[in-house]
């Protein structure tokens, strides 16, 4: 879509020079950590990074754990190879078993499948959004020989899965300031701008970060980037995923209501003030239908301030700046 | 205690934080008036699901049934007298 044409060339730059501004001026680190996801996200932040500092003062890490796809550490291979950065792959999985996170997960899936066991595969999906109802989510698993099964979950295992796994993005950020600390550098925050504005992070994990250099861009631009900057095919040509989940979990399945590309030209639409009718002409949906995205990104917003807050106080107490 | 009431005592007592029954209206929207986000309707379902004994089901899921303490009482008096 011509609206989310960027200057791929002038953006790079753009972002490049700020980051260092940012580093020299506000942070005062002399480097950069970023977390290797293998998706195309934190592959094109890495990227920005490298442009900014040079490689050498970029350090990756791949932090896979259980139910990471078998792509999220071959991908993120590619990456550190493209660029030859330092870097450390750091397997959470033991220490997520040590906190409890998979044993709290499957405590609450078992209220709804007792029959759930370490060889199943489990994943949330939302459901409710398109027909006016209030979104739910429904917990879908997938027993060893294939079988799929789905029932919606109450509130209290609901929150109790989402707070176990919440672990996994917490345990990856704990990791990224331990190397960030010991090599006196930053943390870099991969979220796009769908993710940053919709709230789709979890706080003090993922969405905790000292610099987040593409949070302005919409996913369509974060690809646009990746081309231009030259990463390898399998991330340009790659789907969103959550990679939070055992069961592949498109993030339109679990958070947005639309495809990503969709997603962002609702969200741009919107953004600029024009009307639900022509959101659905250029969709190609009905005007209803584009009156309740225009109203789930308000809900949305709404929803997660919560994400972005920072720890509030009685009264202002006066710090440095 | 009648619907209404018990509705709201557990609204004022989680929400709100206090036991002044003035401090909501009947009406108020809760969602309008910032009282409770998608989270917390969630957890208002459960709660009428486990106070009065009913299921609340896919389709019954709508705002219109749960953003304010008369809606809630109207549709749980259709609920259990059905």
């Amino acid at each position: 879509m011509d609206i989310l044409k960027i200057d791929e060339k002038a953006e790079v730059g753009r972002i490049a020079d700020k980051l260092i501004d940012l580093l020299r001026n506000k942070l005062h680190r002399r480097g950069l950590v970023v977390g290797i996801s293998g998706g195309v996200d934190s592959a094109v932040s890495t990227a920005l990074c490298v442009e900014a500092l040079g490689a050498k003062r970029v350090f990756g890490i791949l932090m896979p754990e259980h139910d990471s796809s078998s792509e999220s550490v071959s991908y993120g291979q590619l990456v550190v190879d493209k660029f030859g950065l330092d870097h450390t792959m750091e397997n959470i999985g033991p220490t997520l078993e040590a906190i409890g996170c998979y044993r709290w997960r499957d405590e609450a899936i078992r209220k709804l499948f007792p029959e759930y066991g370490d060889d199943w595969k489990c994943k949330i999906a939302i459901a409710g959004q398109r027909k006016g109802t209030i979104n739910h989510f429904n917990l879908v698993v997938q027993s060893p020989t294939g079988e799929i099964s789905e029932k919606r979950m109450g509130l209290k295992e609901y929150l109790q899965v989402v707070a176990a796994t919440n672990y996994k993005q917490r345990i990856r950020k704990t990791v990224e300031y331990f190397h960030a600390d010991r090599l006196n550098y930053a943390v870099v925050g991969t979220p796009n701008r769908v993710e940053y504005d919709q709230g789709f992070f979890v706080k003090n994990g993922d969405g905790s970060a000292d610099v987040k250099p593409i949070a302005h861009l919409y996913k369509t631009q974060v690809y646009a980037l990746a081309r231009y900057l030259g990463l390898p095919e399998e991330i340009c040509n790659s789907t969103p995923s959550t990679d939070t989940y055992s069961m592949p979990q498109g993030q339109d399945e679990f958070y947005y209501t639309l495809p990503y590309d969709k997603m962002d030209v609702a969200l741009w639409n919107y953004n600029h003030g024009v009307s639900a009718a022509k959101l659905a002409a250029t969709l190609a949906i009905d005007e209803e239908h584009a009156n309740f995205i225009y109203k789930d990104i308000e809900a949305k917003r709404s929803a997660t301030q919560y994400h972005h807050m920072n720890p509030l106080l009685i009264e202002d107490v006066k710090i440095g700046s | 205690m009648n619907i209404e009431d018990k509705v709201k005592e557990y609204i004022l007592e989680n929400y709100l934080f206090t036991d002044d029954m003035s401090a909501l209206g009947n009406d108020d929207s809760f969602i309008e008036k910032g009282i409770i986000d998608s989270t917390g309707i969630l957890e208002v379902i459960f709660f009428l699901e486990e106070t009065f004994s009913l299921a609340v089901e896919d389709d019954e899921m709508v705002p219109e049934n749960f953003d304010s303490v008369n809606n809630i009482a109207a549709f749980v008096n259709k609920k259990t007298a059905a």
